[in-house]
């Protein structure tokens, strides 16, 4: 069959109509004019088709011919995505860098992952096996880190006729023949998936380990899930960013898929840059071998923009067939809703809310849908967690993106303005962030962590909160006006907020925090806490309860104790039971070891 | 031979329609002649058929349906660029204003490609403006693109005039001396008359004028041309960065009459407006501004930019600083309170922040106690915020010891740090040192930022 062929007649920066199209299919892939810009059908009206163009359209012409490609928008799957980096519609950056230019050219067509690099693979079949989709027929070691698992697509299965011998092949050698039905299929190193359609699984599992993320705030107070969802919402200047970027470095996933949507073209370089240098805590390698970039930054075709999250999600659920647990940052998701509101702007739809359109909440819905811990097709285990950014306009929580957002994600990290304003980082609220999770991984934290991890949580959280109700009074009073239980409180909320609650990003002790040394950590100031408050109980002034040297050095043990060396802790936990024994002794309460 | 088509259809502001058309490519510039007027040109903005919308550089003023002719170039803008255009004066559409002719054989398309995130070289340098609200606590670093957040009447202009005179790049790369390889880009966009002129005589004054690139669009000229103002100058700048290997500083003000030029024309083409009345694409027109900042690898020059915007009424949340504040990296807010009690420049620090200060100070750039001190006196600075809130309501008297030093510290930091004037032109060195004695006001045990040997070497309460 001929492809089809439309003719151009309205061109309106991304958005151009093509007459003569009755048979193109919605949500179709097509290329357009001369150049062989890439598109996709967004809707057909007699025989008029509207086209979203994920280039350029400068320099296009009326009457340009538009070829169909009879396939939705899809990208291909196989060796060469780790450690790379793509734009919004799976096409290599380092790629078109190599061809000589630092800038981004047009008409580049569709290139996607490398066709020419000979991968080892090696054959795990042999004819006559009857393979079922998702079962695996070959596997590549794609990185130090990661093995490939090369899958039978879902919609296919049939028996093994051809095998081909284990060894070095480019992505388009057919490995295997399945012969299923009438039908004989040619497996090579890849399939395509359209981005759009989430990938098949087995069945759903209910949420029940952490992604552990190194971060203090998000593990002991806000935890997120495998296969669950979370929101970072927060105005600019908060540190969206870079709480993404540490989650990205230091989060327990096996593979992250990293999506710069619409953000900075300097972050995605310093990603680049510095990723390849770090080392992950867990494996010793490289964080770029179990790293993916999707890059489609601000001045970048705003369609793609809109395709980026689609090709992130599909590239994350594809791993996730193969058994690993992934991690997607999509950053942030509300320049992706903003290229919706800009696209539908184009095609005159009828604005809802802020003038996005009516369907924004559907398909932010659809989206972190997507996010799942499974059984796959072939009877693994797998994940995918989906922990998008939000921008909110003004830093105002109330409008559409984010609003619709948290209706759909369970976990909510909301960064606040007067936090960073003051340079705590990471700038989490942990008055008005909550985490959907905690019930489902209690179970989880007494095994792994400590019996009472989630007991010293909902104290010291008790404890911040009567801090924010008593900081209503000292605002009016001043502090000294409190009694001093009250006071303590403060001081504790104190050493809490800088001593825990902060974490210093840039320093090698801080940057990555396992939960059993949080738990210990959380435990020394627990520890301060009653033994002070027992003091203050037996009326010791708090002038002499808060040793200021002792504070200060359980606020800096952060930086003081190594992953190594948590005895140190121990240590620090001895220390303040001999100086409240002491104080006790001199206020003649407690028993004298003298 | 070229086809001129004679009749328009439909003339509205700044947007001219006709029909007919054979051969018109999207964005492309056409040629118009308006009996008893000078040539005019325009831009191909929508295409429908064989009807063509034509947004008109200059004004419509005096064009009917039937005295003037349109000529379709079949090219995206173009401007001519020479490494003579530094010490020029052009208008929004690249034309020389200054009296004289200019000529260059090149000419280069203004729309400008986006930076391929893998050809990006990241921003590690700094740059010494000599003012330390800025250099010490809202590190400026070359690649950067770092706007000043302002309000009308406030001395934003004073401040850019102070940049640009003091700018300096910190040669580690040395080689090159700082006047050779360092020029300044000025886009002007709706500005006034006098602001214009004044910015032409400080740069005469500092005796930067030669070194200095032009592209003014003043604000009774046309609004269409504002569009293009911006986008000749950093088209300039990328010659110059990137072809000649040059520093280039980029200075756009005022944002915000662009925006509202943007939403002029936008109504005019009954586009379907989102927030304030603002066009949709108002994001994404942005940042085809802004990320044209940055470094590349295959050429050793940069482009900083220093956008100047006035919020409307002072509020953050327009959408034309808030959106400016999702691309930039930081931005620098200047204080309508601190300008009322004659503190200049009134940089408010607490709101300011520069994104890429981190790895562009510290060790190796400027100090190794750069970043612990500059994050101390942050800390510091935003507990005097809520001391005086407290001293407001109880008294001074009554505010613990303290919190009474706090006060003291906050009254020196913004009388002898922020409060330097225009003219005073401070080294990093003294910066660093002037903060370090600003907080020997401060107890030891306050200052739980600082790591023990660096309270050692520079603490000397």
């Amino acid at each position: 069959m001929d492809s089809i062929k439309a003719k151009v007649i309205y061109i309106n920066g991304p958005v151009v109509k093509a007459e003569n199209a009755e048979s193109f299919k919605m949500r179709e892939m097509v290329q357009i004019g001369r150049k062989k810009l890439i598109g996709e059908i967004i809707s057909i009206e007699k025989d008029i088709a509207t086209i979203q163009v994920y280039e350029e359209t400068s320099g296009l012409e009326w009457g340009e011919e538009v070829v169909s490609t009879d396939k939705p928008l899809c990208v291909k799957l196989g060796p060469g995505i780790i450690g790379n980096i793509f734009d919004g519609i799976e096409r290599p950056l380092d790629r078109l860098y190599e061809t000589g230019t630092a800038f981004i050219p047009e008409g580049i067509g569709l290139i996607t992952i490398d066709k020419e690099k000979l991968w080892d693979v090696e054959i795990t079949v042999k004819a006559g096996d009857m393979l079922l989709p998702g079962s695996t027929y070959a596997t590549v070691k794609e990185s130090s880190l990661i093995v490939h698992k090369l899958m039978v697509p879902p919609a296919i299965k049939g028996k093994a006729v051809f095998v081909e011998k284990s060894g070095k092949y480019n992505i388009e050698h057919t490995v295997v023949k399945l012969e299923g039905g009438n039908d004989v299929y040619e497996l090579k190193l890849y399939q395509e998936w359209p981005i759009r359609d989430p990938r098949p699984v087995s069945r759903r599992k209910p949420i029940q380990t952490p992604l552990i993320t190194g971060q203090r705030v998000i593990d002991t107070f806000f935890p997120l899930a495998k296969g669950g969802t979370a929101a970072i919402p927060g105005g600019f200047g908060t540190g969206k960013t870079i709480t993404q970027h540490q989650l990205a470095k230091w989060s327990d996933a096996d593979i992250i898929v990293y999506v710069g949507c619409g953000e900075r073209g300097n972050e995605i370089t310093e990603v680049l840059e510095d990723f390849p240098k770090l080392i992950d805590p867990r494996s010793g390698k490289s964080l770029m071998e179990r790293t993916v970039l999707i890059a489609n930054t601000s001045n970048m075709p705003v369609a793609a923009r809109e395709a980026s999250i689609y090709t992130g999600i599909t590239i994350a659920e594809y791993y996730r067939d193969m058994g690993y647990n992934i991690a997607i940052m999509a950053d942030s998701t509300s320049r992706w809703a903003e290229a919706l509101r800009e696209i539908s702007g184009r095609l005159e739809e009828m604005p809802a809310e802020e003038g996005y359109p009516a369907y924004l909440p559907s398909r932010l819905a659809q989206f972190y849908e997507r996010a799942s811990d499974v059984e796959t097709l072939s009877g693994e285990n797998g994940s995918v967690t989906i922990i998008g950014a939000v921008s909110p306009a003004g830093g105002d929580f109330s409008e559409p993106v984010t609003q619709n957002t948290k209706r759909v994600v369970s976990s909510f990290l909301a960064l606040d303005k007067s936090l960073a304003y003051a340079r705590h980082y990471p700038a989490i609220n942990w008055l008005n962030s909550y985490s959907g999770y905690i019930a489902d991984l209690s179970d989880w934290y007494e095994e792994n962590v400590a019996k009472d991890m989630l007991e010293l949580r909902a104290k010291m959280l008790r404890i911040l909160q009567e801090e924010n109700k008593l900081m209503e009074i000292v605002k009016l009073v001043g502090e000294d006006i409190l009694p001093d239980d009250q006071r303590l409180i403060l001081e504790i909320s104190r050493v809490i907020k800088i001593g825990y609650l902060q974490q210093n990003a840039y320093h090698k002790d801080d940057a990555n925090v396992s939960p059993q040394k949080q738990y210990r950590m959380l435990s020394v100031i627990n520890k301060l806490y009653e033994r002070a408050l027992d003091c203050i109980k037996n009326g010791v002034p708090i002038s002499h309860v808060k040793k200021d040297d002792l504070f200060y050095k359980i606020t800096t043990m952060k930086y003081n104790v190594p992953e190594d060396r948590l005895k140190l802790l121990d240590a620090m936990i001895e220390e303040i039971d001999e100086y409240y024994d002491s104080l006790k002794c001199k206020y003649g309460k407690g028993e004298c070891k003298l | 031979m070229k086809i001129k088509y004679l009749k328009l259809d439909k003339i509205d502001g700044p947007l001219i329609m006709l029909s007919g058309v054979k051969h018109a490519t999207y964005d492309e510039i056409v040629d118009i002649e308006v009996a008893g007027q000078k040539p005019k040109k325009g831009r191909v903005v929508q295409i429908d058929r064989d009807k063509v919308i034509i947004q008109v550089f200059e004004s419509t003023t005096g064009i009917s349906l039937t005295n003037s002719s349109v000529a379709f170039s079949g090219k995206p803008m173009q401007i001519p660029l020479s490494k003579d255009i530094l010490g020029r004066v052009f208008n929004g559409i690249g034309e020389p204003i200054d009296g004289a002719g200019f000529y260059a054989e090149n000419k280069y398309e203004i729309g400008g490609r986006p930076i391929n995130p893998v050809g990006r070289k990241y921003p590690r340098n700094y740059i010494q403006t000599g003012i330390s609200s800025i250099d010490g606590l809202t590190t400026l670093i070359r690649g950067q693109k770092l706007p000043i957040f302002s309000g009308d009447g406030l001395p934003h202009n004073q401040l850019a005039a102070q940049i640009v005179k003091q700018a300096k790049i910190a040669e580690a790369d040395a080689g090159n001396s700082n006047t050779e390889n360092f020029a300044i880009v000025f886009a002007a966009m709706g500005i006034k008359h006098d602001e214009a002129e004044y910015f032409k005589k400080q740069f005469e004054l500092s005796g930067v004028s030669s070194r200095v690139v032009m592209y003014v669009n003043l604000a009774d000229e046309p609004i269409v041309e504002r569009i293009t103002t911006p986008r000749c100058a950093l088209t300039a700048a990328e010659y110059l960065a990137f072809e000649h290997d040059m520093h280039i500083l980029v200075i756009m003000t005022n944002m915000t009459s662009y925006c509202e030029a943007l939403r002029e024309i936008s109504s005019a083409r009954e586009e379907v407006p989102s927030r304030k009345g603002y066009p949709g694409y108002l994001y994404s027109d942005l940042a085809s501004l802004y990320e044209r900042a940055g470094m590349i690898k295959n050429a050793k020059g940069s482009i900083t930019q220093i956008p100047i915007l006035t919020m409307p009424n002072d509020d953050i949340a327009h959408p034309v600083p808030d959106l400016t504040g999702f691309i930039t990296e930081g931005q620098i807010i200047l204080s309508r309170e601190l300008f009322q009690k004659n503190i200049n420049p009134p940089i408010n620090i607490l709101p300011s922040l520069s994104r890429l200060m981190k790895d562009g100070i510290g060790e190796g750039y400027t100090r190794e106690d750069h970043p612990d001190v500059a994050n101390q006196v942050f800390s510091a600075y935003s507990h005097v915020k809520d001391v005086r809130a407290l001293a407001q309501v109880i008294g001074e008297d009554d505010i613990s010891e303290i919190d009474r030093k706090y006060m003291e510290f906050g009254r020196q930091f913004e009388q002898k740090l922020l409060n330097q004037g225009f003219d005073t032109n401070r080294n990093i060195e003294q910066t660093l040192n002037l903060m370090w004695e600003l907080l020997t006001v401060l107890p030891k045990e306050e200052l739980n930022r600082l790591n023990p040997e660096l309270i050692q070497k520079y603490y000397k309460g």
